[in-house]
């Protein structure tokens, strides 16, 4: 017996030992080709690969994924790009923990990151101190570029912003939809909810509209029946509804299951493929989403990407693919106009993007490091998207 | 008429915590032990029934009782593996160990599967809107409140009058003493365990037909709720976990009906504290001696 338990805390040891050498082994590899000092660059990528909204974290690193394997064919300046990818979990903290591992750890030479508001704030301040480019995909909060008044100098983007997207969404509904007044529900966990609806209301009462309810939930809620009854009976024309599609498509189903029938819109925070299983097709109908793209945009940069996306992972690409795969050659034309991995310069070069045509528009940064382009209005029809219209800024 | 509605949104709400802190309660009941995994067993029922309809798809009552079956295993196996060992340990030493449980099978299943959440298919049960004078009533969430009622009868009788509710009832009043008559005690508290699993395993099914939208983590929020409602109704008891999950319902719902949807959870959380200062037994604790 005495000799067993010996026995085993001797290889525990050994194991430990050996685990430690890995590591160690390991690091010294990395930190030798790490900052683009070899023939490849390393590139971060600091996802949503799991938890709440893992689906839009796994679309942008497909996107990613495709126009490396695309921008490697030729490489640039003679190197070739390296992902590495970590898993933030859909969670703040962790996507802070991920960014400082990136800059430390692995020595990128920019990170790609992340796919909401509010990971991507959690990595703001990793990226400034560290003086490492970040860019977002996805993240449409304003502060994440411009903190009152103040221009984050090594932070970008590749979408538009949320006010933008508040400002068609509530034109559309002044203008196409004809509505008096309309209703607001947001996630109040969340700053990019929170953003899109004050836009909204600005926008909405500036056109002459009216708010008659404004309610509020916290992401992770499966039940809204009791607020939905109390938005109800406030009789709205309209309902502007700017969450994520776990706790949307729940909403959508349990409002029509009220019997609030009235238009229901948001933005791209809905775009996902399991927004139609959760809620299901037929209450989907009579809703609209403001996004970035759409995959039946008969576009010839569009359809080239798609018929790209859908040979390498047999789907099509929602906005988040799209905009994974925009943000690599929006990065990848940076490097190269550099003319160095150095992340300072890829910086300013960043800042200076002008016309560069991408799938999801033509892109200009103006001085916020916020990109000028169009937004997409689409309409959900028996659960597939539909390409309604496009609103220029 | 808003009012009716929002209790009529309120009582189907409170008929799934109802519907875990049946088994929550019967579990504290025998073993005194607030078992933290009975949200996760429930979440493994409600995977177990989506996959039972998505890949072999059979109907609700199969899947229903696959999910009740494979739960009650689950449901033996932790007592077996991780509570039996700490039968004569502290009351916390059993508490740490239930709340590690807990996370084991969150994710446990987040490793197995991943954490992308799944939409129950909604041709399981028809799902017909009844119109009463304006109150909306969905036919789910009238099975929901049926099955709660059905299921608290039934374990009211297992309880109450058969061989094995009596066993449970004397090792909840004196284990020592049960076990020199002669009953087999591990046997018993087994069985406990099992029946309460089953429970959170139905209820993890109609939690996915109703809500759609199933998630590994998706039983902590419930489970706590569940919790809350057991201690409201007097921890043990078994129709105090049925009307403390009902009213616990109404309570969230009128509460967001009046515009503070976001003070709903808590409202829950200062109800606990409430009835835990003011009559620890719960609301069902004074009359009733017997807390099986």
């Amino acid at each position: 017996m005495k000799k067993k338990r010996l026995a085993s805390i001797f290889l525990s040891l050994a194991l430990t030992a050996g685990v430690m050498a890995g590591c160690g082994g390991q690091k010294e590899t990395s930190s030798s080709s790490g900052g683009g000092g070899g023939d490849t660059i390393k590139i971060g990528a600091n996802l949503e690969l799991s938890g709440g909204v893992a689906s839009f974290g796994q679309s942008i690193a497909e996107g990613l994924e495709l126009a490396l394997e695309e921008i490697n064919k030729e490489g640039i300046n003679g190197k070739k790009l390296e992902l590495v990818k970590v898993d933030n979990k859909s969670d703040a903290a962790e996507a802070t923990n991920g960014a400082i591992k990136l800059v430390s750890q692995d020595k990128v030479a920019a990170i790609i990151g992340a796919a909401t508001s509010t990971n991507t704030l959690a990595q703001v301040q990793v990226a400034q101190d560290n003086k490492i480019p970040l860019i977002t995909p996805t993240g449409t909060n304003p502060t994440i570029t411009n903190k009152d008044g103040k221009v984050n100098d090594f932070v970008f983007r590749t979408c538009f912003i949320d006010p933008f997207q508040g400002t068609v969404a509530a034109k559309f509904a002044i203008n196409d939809l004809k509505v008096k007044n309309a209703a607001v529900l947001i996630d109040s966990s969340s700053d990019y909810s929170k953003g899109l609806s004050a836009a909204f209301k600005e926008a909405f009462e500036k056109e002459g509209g009216k708010i008659v309810a404004e309610e509020a939930y916290v992401a992770k809620d499966t039940d809204f029946r009791a607020t939905l009854t109390r938005i109800k009976s406030a009789n709205p024309e309209f309902i502007f509804l700017p969450g994520y599609y776990e706790e949307v498509g729940l909403i959508v189903k349990q409002a029509r299951e009220l019997g609030i029938n009235v238009p229901i819109m948001g933005g791209d925070g809905w775009d996902s493929p399991k927004l139609v299983e959760i809620a299901g097709k037929d209450p989907l109908n009579n809703t609209f989403i403001t996004n970035h793209y759409s995959s039946n945009d008969p576009d010839q940069k569009i359809q080239d990407f798609v018929k790209a996306f859908k040979a390498k992972y047999n789907k099509s690409p929602d906005a988040f693919s799209a905009l994974g795969y925009d943000t690599a050659y929006f990065l990848a034309d940076a490097i190269k106009r550099a003319g160095s991995t150095d992340p300072e310069k890829i910086k300013d070069a960043l800042a200076k993007t002008k016309d560069l045509a991408l799938v999801s528009g033509t892109l200009t940064l103006d001085k916020n490091h916020d990109p000028v382009k169009s937004a997409t209005i689409l309409e959900y029809k028996d659960g597939q998207q539909q390409f309604k219209t496009k609103v220029n800024p | 008429m808003e009012l009716i509605q929002q209790l009529v949104n309120g009582i189907s709400l409170g008929s799934i915590y109802a519907l875990i802190a049946l088994g929550y309660t019967m579990v504290y009941g025998i073993v005194r032990l607030i078992n933290f995994a009975h949200g996760d067993v429930f979440m493994i029922g409600s995977f177990v029934g989506f996959y039972a309809v998505t890949s072999f798809h059979v109907g609700f009552f199969p899947a229903l009782l696959l999910a009740m079956v494979s739960c009650a295993i689950l449901g033996v196996c932790i007592e077996r593996i991780a509570y039996k060992p700490l039968r004569n340990a502290t009351k916390i030493a059993v508490l740490i160990t239930a709340i590690g449980v807990s996370l084991l099978i969150e994710y446990g299943t987040i490793y197995l599967r991943g954490a992308q959440p799944e939409a129950y298919p909604s041709t399981v049960l028809p799902d017909k809107k009844i119109e009463v004078l304006g109150v909306t009533v969905n036919s789910q969430s009238l099975l929901i409140l049926g099955v709660s009622i059905v299921l608290m009868i039934l374990l009211q009788f297992i309880v109450h009058k058969t061989k094995i509710g009596k066993a449970m009832r004397a090792v909840s009043h004196d284990a020592e003493a049960a076990r020199l008559m002669g009953i087999n005690v591990d046997n018993t508290i087994s069985a406990t365990f099992a029946i309460g699993s089953a429970l959170a395993g139905a209820a993890g099914v109609i939690f996915g037909i109703y809500y759609t939208k199933i998630d590994p983590l998706m039983g902590i929020i419930p489970g706590l709720k569940a919790f809350v409602a057991a201690v409201l109704g007097g921890i043990g008891i078994i129709p105090g976990a049925m009307v403390g999950g009902l009213m616990l319902g109404v309570i969230e719902s009128l509460v967001s009906g009046l515009g503070y949807s976001l003070w709903r959870d808590g409202v829950a959380f200062i109800i606990l504290i409430l009835i835990l200062i003011f009559r620890p037994a719960g609301l069902f604790g004074k009359n009733v001696r017997e807390k099986v």
